[in-house]
């Protein structure tokens, strides 16, 4: 068998003189370097950041809001010592904000200062291989990352938000690692960007995208990685009491609220907490503190009434 | 191993998966870099390169159990063997019924020491003796045949309805009931809950385990496997299933009315505006150059929709009331009707609703759709319907009809819906039965389809959306 390994392929196929070195040795050693960086992952999601670095491919990473999707991507990038770009897509992102635009007032003063010198005029071509050059270029996200030479990870946050056409721009970064400009000719990467996609699944996102990418889904975490989130996150705060929360978060959760709490207002609960000078909870201060948790007013309703028994009353 | 991913890839290719070639290589990649001796490691790469989907993850994780169950974990089986040589020469001597239920003496564990085993790996958590307790309890309990072409579901009830999980359960909770607090009690029930859901997850395993060495996994992959979601019939779905559907339909009708939104404004112009075009041509010397357009008038439907709530297909009816609320912003006016043999509207019950589950809940309770012997009859709701309602249909109106068209032998009155369509923009007829069954029996789909602009097929969510999202 004469097949490549991905990265060494991805090189060659790039023109890089010597392979860029892998970030991570193993999805243990993820592990342990996110969890130093305060970011407590599972099996899967360093399996799924190993994999990435590996196999060097982009990762789709979904799931509800607030469970640390964002995050992963700057945890990655602490660990691993590179440089976070990040392009944040909404409705109406077009190649001008994501990719590069030219500097035209620039240009226009380029042209200007060419005429007034006074010398014998330029010839066209020669003004025109002038002003289309790297110097007139405003590198966006996307274009800074795949020219940059240091390492970096590319961040494309809430991609489901740009329009289907938006989307076939990032096709080419994310499978070849370059980006064509008709006037300057193709950008390769210097380096192999780790690149992390992140969506709220508000809209079904292209097969093709999704063929580019890995997979990775980020649920609501189980109660003891919670309460290790906890404990990392929240300083000074008492194991009894993170275990408490990350219970009452969970039993929040299995209701069928209009939106459950996330991982981050979890942890905005827990600090309420500390600062409070709780040692532990009862079900008095839950429902008085349950507004930084729940965010509907119906919800608040509904949790007093299942969780904590009939007799509450909410004032 | 390559073959094994390909069978494997295949038979999710089955379950409804849309795994491409290149996932498929990425797969086998994702396969070289890893450590294939860590089953955990094998099941994330592999989920990473085929699945694309977090509603497909389930459907996966099945399929996996299957395929990688024994292959993957040698040093498991073989270390529970030890302990079921008993029982298993047992079954092979043609008497396993009776050591199963004696629980004899040869047994390595008797019941309650096994109760014993399952309640303290429960209480301490001990994941390694659990597995162990519901190998156990599945080679005591189940009952299992060889050779026999059943999915498990059956030996999972009978070894679940022997472990009183009930019982387990108060024991779990039993040890915090002392607690006063309402919080603090309610946080040892879910614990004990959520405990025993690992238990069940176990036994499943365990069962699964046995059938896979029975039968091999490609045999037992096509008993076990589930539909995605989106593919479930609506009209038969079971309780468990109808649960999954509404979760879906959240996700669904979400992406559905970002869709319709999208695709109404990307109508950016209206017709060219002849005033203001002329005018604009005065700078260029009276040439048009310059078009201008009226801004665009979206033309945003009204909807009516007409469904049969009777027993057969009230679960249908549910979903799509549910769906056409929920992206009731896409149109600009939602009116619902429900019948059995009697009409009644129901538009009231979505307003000031923030969620459409609990109107169709309320429905179900209350609207009032019986006139007389509670058997569907659409010529009579049709009439009522003429009646009361048909000066509200307008040109702009698009009714949706709900129902199978099993009208059991009433009268059609078939002439009512040609009056409605001379009325209204469209008449769409959606039949949650397979189109083969129509017109057999009491259907009298055609009677009605004359009259229809379409009669569409919509037995899963995925033809659902399929419609709605097309709809003119």
């Amino acid at each position: 068998m004469t097949s490549l390994d991905p990265r060494q392929e991805l090189a060659k196929r790039l023109g890089l003189e010597h392979l860029p070195p892998v970030h991570f040795e193993s999805a243990a050693d993820v592990r342990t370097r996110l969890a130093a960086n305060d970011y407590l992952s599972d099996d899967s999601i360093a399996s799924v950041a190993f994999l990435a670095d590996r196999l060097a491919k982009p990762v789709l990473v979904e799931g509800p809001a607030g469970t640390g999707k964002t995050a992963l991507a700057k945890a990655v990038a602490d660990a691993a010592g590179a440089r976070l770009v990040r392009l944040q897509c909404y409705e109406g992102l077009d190649e001008s904000k994501a990719l590069y635009e030219w500097n035209y007032r620039k240009q226009l003063l380029r042209i200007q200062a060419g005429r007034t010198e006074g010398e014998a005029q330029e010839s066209w071509g020669e003004l025109e291989e002038d002003i289309f050059s790297g110097e007139f270029l405003l590198t966006r996200p996307l274009l800074e990352a795949i020219s940059a030479t240091d390492p970096v990870v590319l961040l494309i946050d809430e991609v489901d938000r740009v329009e289907l056409e938006t989307e076939a721009l990032l096709l080419e970064i994310l499978s070849e690692y370059q980006v064509s400009i008709p006037e300057l000719g193709t950008v390769r990467a210097q380096q192999i960007p780790m690149v992390f996609l992140t969506s709220n699944n508000t809209r079904e996102l292209s097969e093709a995208l999704k063929r580019r990418c890995l997979y990775l889904y980020i649920g609501y975490p189980d109660v003891e990685r919670e309460r290790d989130i906890i404990l990392a996150r929240v300083p000074g705060i008492a194991e009894a009491l993170a275990q408490q929360i990350a219970q009452v978060v969970r039993s929040l959760r299995s209701l069928d609220l209009k939106k459950a709490p996330s991982v981050s207002e979890t942890l905005d609960w827990a600090r309420t907490l500390v600062i409070l000078g709780r040692d532990e909870i009862g079900a008095e201060e839950t429902v008085a503190t349950l507004h930084i948790l729940l965010k509907y007013q119906s919800d608040i309703e509904r949790a007093t009434k299942e969780i904590l028994g009939r007799a509450v009353n909410l004032a | 191993m390559l073959n094994v991913l390909a069978d494997f890839v295949g038979e999710l290719r089955a379950a409804g998966l849309p795994v491409s070639m290149s996932e498929h290589v990425d797969a086998a990649r994702a396969m070289r870099v890893i450590d294939l001796g860590e089953r955990r490691a094998l099941r994330d790469a592999l989920a990473a390169t085929l699945v694309k989907d977090g509603d497909h993850l389930p459907v996966f994780y099945t399929a996996f159990d299957v395929f990688f169950a024994d292959r993957a974990a040698p040093a498991a089986p073989e270390e529970s063997r030890d302990g079921e040589t008993p029982s298993g020469d047992a079954g092979a001597a043609g008497s396993g019924q009776s050591q199963g239920e004696g629980g004899g003496s040869s047994a390595p564990l008797s019941a309650e020491q096994l109760a014993d085993l399952l309640y303290r790996a429960l209480r301490d958590g001990d994941q390694s003796s659990l597995v162990r307790g519901a190998r156990a309890a599945v080679s005591r309990y189940a009952g299992m045949e060889p050779g026999r072409p059943v999915g498990g579901t059956y030996y999972l009830y009978r070894t679940l309805r022997s472990l009183e999980l009930d019982r387990l359960e108060a024991r779990l909770t039993g040890e915090q009931a002392d607690q006063a607090d309402e919080l603090a009690k309610r946080l040892a029930h879910d614990e004990a809950r959520a405990r025993i859901e690992n238990l069940k997850r176990a036994v499943e395993r365990a069962i699964r385990e046995q059938l896979v060495q029975d039968r091999g996994a490609n045999a037992l992959a096509k008993s076990v496997r589930k539909p995605l979601p989106e593919d479930l019939d609506i009209m038969h779905a079971n309780r468990e299933e109808l649960a999954q559907l509404e979760r879906a339909l959240r996700s669904l009708s979400r992406k559905l009315a970002t869709r319709l939104a999208r695709r109404r404004r990307r109508r950016r112009r209206g017709p060219v505006d002849l005033r203001h075009t002329v005018r604009r041509s005065l700078s260029t010397g009276g040439v048009p150059l310059d078009l201008r357009f009226k801004p665009p008038r979206p033309a945003k439907p009204e909807i009516v929709v007409i469904a049969d709530v009777s027993g057969s297909v009230a679960s249908f009816a549910r979903f799509t009331l549910h769906l056409v609320h929920a992206i009731s912003s896409q149109f600009s006016k939602v009116r619902s009707f429900v019948f059995v043999d009697g009409l009644d509207e129901v538009t009231d019950y979505f307003e000031g609703v923030d969620d459409p589950a609990v109107a169709v809940a309320r429905i179900n309770a209350e609207a009032d759709v019986v006139a007389f012997d509670g058997h569907s009859d659409y010529g009579r709701a049709l009439i009522t319907f003429q009646e009361h309602f048909a000066k509200d249909i307008t040109r702009r109106t698009t009714v949706l009809i709900l129902g199978d068209a099993r009208n059991n032998y009433h009268q059609a009155h078939a002439e009512v819906l040609a009056d409605l369509r001379s009325r209204a923009r469209n008449v769409f007829w959606l039949n949650p039965e397979p189109a083969s069954y129509w017109n057999s029996g009491d259907s009298i789909v055609d009677q009605y389809e004359r009259y229809c602009d379409r009669v569409v097929e919509c037995r899963t969510l995925r033809q659902l959306e399929a419609f709605v999202g097309g709809l003119p």
